[in-house]
């Protein structure tokens, strides 16, 4: 078996974080937000958070609050669920949510929520289960949940189950690793994983493991380490994560890395970012990859993290 | 699937697209470097002129301009999307008010419809984009042939690109386009090629509407699925490598043999004699009875089934369903029968099942079949049948111990009648003929593509065709003549363990179910499962009836209709990671599920319904093993709002360490009135946990095979 060159992937975080004038970084600048996450969550699953001055980064995620409650993906952007969510999950990650005015965030979050139980991502009404699932993650986490019509939230969901077992991002929508991540850990955080046909699919999704190892979004599709955690997270909240391989995907990953500059790209030799390098961090996580600390597989944090929410109130 | 590679690389790379997919992995040169800085530079400056404008709320005709070279080379900036939204509503508004110079609205949408066109070039999977049209659309604006050309562009390019078939579903919506013809285009597509899951996907969709609604020509379900078939056989017969197809035919089989849910058996078993003891005090006067059904259903109650015996009860009976959720749904649903101090030495109780509408499955498929089973319960004065267990003794497990019962005559009739199967004629269900046709049909047809291609796909839809056949053997009441047979499919899945060894714990997981539907489906084949547990040092106790399912490879437990009576089972050397089924057998008080490889407390949830339980053995499994835990979700705990307030206060509160740490195992062990639990060669086992097990169960007689309390 290959080896995770920890090290490696640590310096890389902690100098994307600093750098921020090239071509790729300004073009994502708008989803600065997301990208705290992915890099900090990695850097608490290697163990190494202290990296990182905790309060260089919680000024500057507050600066991208506005007044509505909502969190832009970087300052001076508008408010979106999705940069809401990186902001609640990176200030559990310091055991620093009571920053947060809780009412206020939570109010806007519940205010997204449409009549049929769906979840709009801002006010501009793009509606999609990915905002559900964030929406419920979110107002969880702030142990707020009582704000939003669950039930009805839960009844868009399984709107969205098609008839392979998977869901999609509204009714009708093909079945995507992605979306079915976001619902099934949705109906997981609400307790309502009943709705979900595990055997159906859990073939569906163990099915994602092609002849490399490496697992892909949908059929006949190229296998990426991004859905080493979205078709991974899902199998194992239906537990039905011994359908696939797990030593063959932990070399996929560990193949994609960049064992010279660190961080992970999302095929072999192909360029590394950030995104992948959580997601290939956090998959080798839920394989149960030594010396890694464990990731909760619906809120995607670390298990200590959201244990400190839920058990000790 | 090389060719695909090199062409989604070619199209991600030469657009300039912020994607993260896709873009091989080199050190940039200095000449790269400097032309990156020069394009981040110029982007950086649209991008805070944007942002400017925005907050500014500057909508003239330059700064409209800079938003479209921004969205143009960054369609992923949603906040320059909002602008735009913002500066078309300002310019709609300046034309309403009939201000000079002002644009025509259908001039201020053209721009924006272009705009999102140009957007898609660079990156044709911007959530933003697609979303900027509805948003267009829904002004009124666009006629639906212009957007189902622009379609037809995007999919040729990418038949799976799935913005593309969102967006031509909310367009289809929007301008009433009937399903009829979008269905045709789906068999255009698949015509064109057959590897398009999108497609596939859709026309399942499309169907299952026009089916649902009686369409014309789609009134008839048994000829459109039949014709289905055909179509989805030239795919498989072409490609047998491609899932698409054969994804689409698990369907379509899937609605073949969609029925009704089954009343399948209970305990007590029909025409049997039930025991009951008079010794016991008034609350205690009670009898379990089960119902146990082909699949998970809901709305079983005192309305929906009727249980007539001499005693009225006073209030409708309470159903309880045996699993745990809070859907309500389950296989197995209990309720208990009372007998009055003052009762009859021997009494018939008849249980009338769905009498009234109200059963249904979790899918919605109403139990309309109203059936009965009958029984009768004696008094019995002597203790002798009491089905307690004794528990004075350590119950070792010891071979020794087990004698078949072909050596004691009256204990195999008193097993017969235990497990007496047969349900009356009138209850047993009919077999729509043009369904077990299908079925036939199929099985041909698989058997001659895997003569001319050995592809795992098929294989495995051989093996769950003849899965479907044995099922509507078993449950139909036509004589075909035939048994059911599973011997060629365990042989099946042989083959798939060695041909995709990757999926080997699918495979496992459906050769237990289809080992447990060989194992138990009459008498005959569970006399040869059952022994007669006698502890051997102490004669005086009674002897009690065990199931033995040991050493089987069983990954996983079902088909338990047939064993709702067991009171002693060992399932000990198998592969069981779950035990998810077992809540059905109420009468359990003895388990064995040593050496298998249960990962963690959370996966003995289900022995907290199993109120009977007094010997437990979990020793050598995997408890404590494992950093992840697959069953968190699948169990009641406060991370899945499962649990009530009373949790938190009890346990978070007390300020207890042990009972920190232990909270799961406190959960579980609390309710459970056990008297021995071996527990040895886990990894969780330290005397720390021992310790707090022996305090925590005050009944405890034995722990790890030694005396305690």
């Amino acid at each position: 078996m290959g080896e995770l060159v920890v090290e490696k992937h640590i310096k890389y975080i902690i100098s994307i974080e600093k750098k921020q004038d090239d071509f790729a970084s300004v073009v994502m600048e708008h989803l600065r937000l997301n990208g705290a996450y992915w890099g900090l969550t990695t850097l608490d699953v290697l163990g190494k958070l202290d990296a990182v001055d905790q309060n260089e980064v919680i000024p500057w995620i507050m600066q991208c609050q506005h007044e509505s409650g909502g969190f832009g993906g970087n300052i001076g952007h508008d408010p979106h669920l999705l940069y809401t969510l990186s902001a609640i999950q990176v200030l559990a990650l310091f055991d620093k949510i009571d920053v947060l005015d809780i009412e206020k965030v939570a109010n806007y979050i519940a205010s997204l929520q449409n009549e049929d139980g769906s979840f709009s991502g801002d006010i501009w009404g793009e509606i999609d289960t990915r905002f559900s699932y964030i929406a419920i993650c979110s107002l969880a986490l702030l142990q707020h949940l009582g704000k939003i019509n669950v039930e009805k939230a839960v009844e868009y969901i399984v709107s969205c189950k098609n008839l392979d077992g998977g869901f999609g991002c509204t009714p009708g929508a093909e079945s995507h690793a992605g979306q079915i991540f976001c619902c099934v850990g949705a109906l997981a955080i609400t307790g309502y994983l009943d709705h979900v046909d595990k055997d159906l699919l859990g073939w569906w999704l163990c099915e994602r493991q092609v002849k490399s190892g490496g697992l892909n979004g949908r059929p006949e599709k190229l296998p990426d380490v991004c859905y080493s955690w979205w078709v991974l997270s899902s199998l194992i909240m239906i537990d039905r994560v011994h359908w696939i391989d797990k030593k063959k995907l932990i070399n996929f990953i560990l193949d994609c890395q960049d064992k010279q500059n660190g961080g992970i790209s999302d095929r072999p030799d192909d360029a590394v970012d950030v995104f992948h390098t959580y997601f290939g961090v956090a998959g080798l996580s839920l394989l149960e990859y030594p010396g890694l600390k464990a990731i909760d597989p619906a809120y995607a944090l670390p298990v200590d993290v959201v244990n400190k929410i839920f058990l000790t109130k | 699937m090389s060719i695909l590679y090199w062409e989604e690389r070619k199209t991600l790379s030469i657009n300039n697209s912020p994607e993260m997919h896709g873009i091989p992995r080199k050190a940039p040169t200095q000449e790269e470097r400097d032309d990156s800085s020069l394009k981040a530079a110029k982007l950086r400056d649209l991008q805070s002129l944007l942002l400017h404008f925005h907050h500014n709320k500057i909508y003239t005709e330059e700064a409209i301009e800079i938003s479209a070279k921004l969205l143009e080379s960054n369609p992923e900036h949603y906040t320059a999307w909002n602008y735009r939204k913002l500066a078309v509503q300002h310019l709609l508004d300046r034309h309403q008010q009939n201000q000079l110079d002002s644009q025509s609205p259908q001039s201020i949408l053209d721009d924006e419809l272009i705009l999102v066109e140009n957007a898609l070039k660079t990156n044709f999977k911007a959530y933003g984009a697609w979303h900027h049209r509805k948003w267009v659309l829904s002004k009124g604006h666009s006629s639906s042939d212009r957007e189902l050309r622009l379609l037809g562009k995007f999919q040729k390019l990418d038949s799976r690109n799935f913005h593309a078939w969102n967006y031509r579903r909310f367009i289809t919506e929007l301008k009433k386009i009937p399903d009829e013809d979008e269905l045709q285009y789906t068999t255009d597509m698949i015509y064109d090629n057959f590897s398009n899951y999108s497609a596939w996907h859709n026309r399942s969709m499309l169907l299952s509407k026009l089916l649902e609604k009686s369409a014309k020509g789609y009134e008839k379900r048994e000829n459109v699925l039949s014709e289905e078939f055909e179509f989805v056989r030239n795919a498989l017969f072409t490609d047998p490598d491609d899932q698409s197809g054969w994804f689409y035919h698990s369907w379509l089989l899937g609605q073949t043999l969609k029925r009704e849910p089954l009343f399948l058996s209970s305990s007590p078993p029909h025409g049997s004699n039930l025991s009951l003891s008079i010794d016991k005090p008034y609350r205690e006067r009670h009898f379990p009875l089960i119902l146990y059904f082909s699949e998970a259903v809901g709305g079983v109650s005192s309305s929906t089934v009727n249980v007539e015996y001499f005693y009225d009860g006073g209030d409708g009976l309470i159903w309880f369903p045996l699993a745990a959720n809070k859907l309500g749904f389950s296989q197995a649903w209990l309720t208990y029968i009372k007998y009055p101090l003052d009762t009859l030495e021997s009494f018939h109780v008849k249980v009338t099942i769905a009498q009234f509408p109200g059963i249904i499955s979790s899918s919605g498929m109403p139990c309309s079949r109203s059936c009965y089973i009958y029984f009768t319960a004696s008094i019995c004065l002597n203790n002798q049948e009491d089905s307690e267990l004794q528990t004075t003794h350590k119950i070792s497990w010891n071979e020794e111990n087990i004698k078949p019962h072909s050596t004691h005559p009256e204990d195999a009739n008193l097993l017969a009648s235990l497990c007496k199967l047969d349900i009356t004629k009138e209850n047993k269900p009919t077999t729509p003929m043009l369904c077990m046709e299908t079925i036939s049909n199929e099985i041909a047809c698989s058997r001659e593509l895997l003569l001319s291609s050995n592809c795992k796909i098929g294989k495995l839809t051989l093996a769950r065709l003849l899965v479907a056949h044995n099922t509507l053997i078993t449950y139909g009441c036509m004589d075909s003549g035939t048994e059911a047979n599973y011997e060629e499919i365990l042989a099946l899945y042989h083959d798939l363990m060695k041909m995709d060894p990757a999926h080997i714990g699918y495979y496992e997981d459906e050769y237990s179910l289809v080992l447990m539907k060989q194992l138990t489906p009459n008498t005959e084949s569970l006399l040869k499962l059952c022994g007669n547990y006698q502890e051997l040092s102490s004669p005086s106790i009674s002897s009690y009836t065990s199931v033995r399912l040991k050493g089987l490879s069983l990954s996983r437990v079902s088909c338990l209709e047939h064993l709702l009576w067991v009171q002693m089972l060992d399932l000990s050397n198998n592969k069981l990671r779950s035990i998810e089924g077992l809540e059905a057998l109420q009468q359990l008080s003895c388990l064995k599920l040593s050496n298998n490889r249960l990962s963690s407390f959370t996966a003995l949830e289900p022995l907290k319904m199993l109120n009977s339980l007094r010997v437990l053995d979990v020793s050598y499994n995997e408890i404590g093993a494992h950093t992840i835990d697959t069953r968190r979700y699948l169990c009641s705990s406060p991370l899945n709002s499962t649990t009530g307030s009373k949790w938190q206060s009890k346990i978070f509160t007390d300020g207890d360490a042990d009972l920190k740490h232990f909270w799961y195992a406190y959960l579980l062990f609390r309710d459970l009135n056990l008297v021995q639990l071996d527990i040895v060669g886990n990894a969780v086992v330290d005397e720390r946990l021992k310790a707090f097990l022996v305090k925590l169960m005050p009944a405890l007689k034995w722990f790890d095979g030694e005396s305690c309390h």
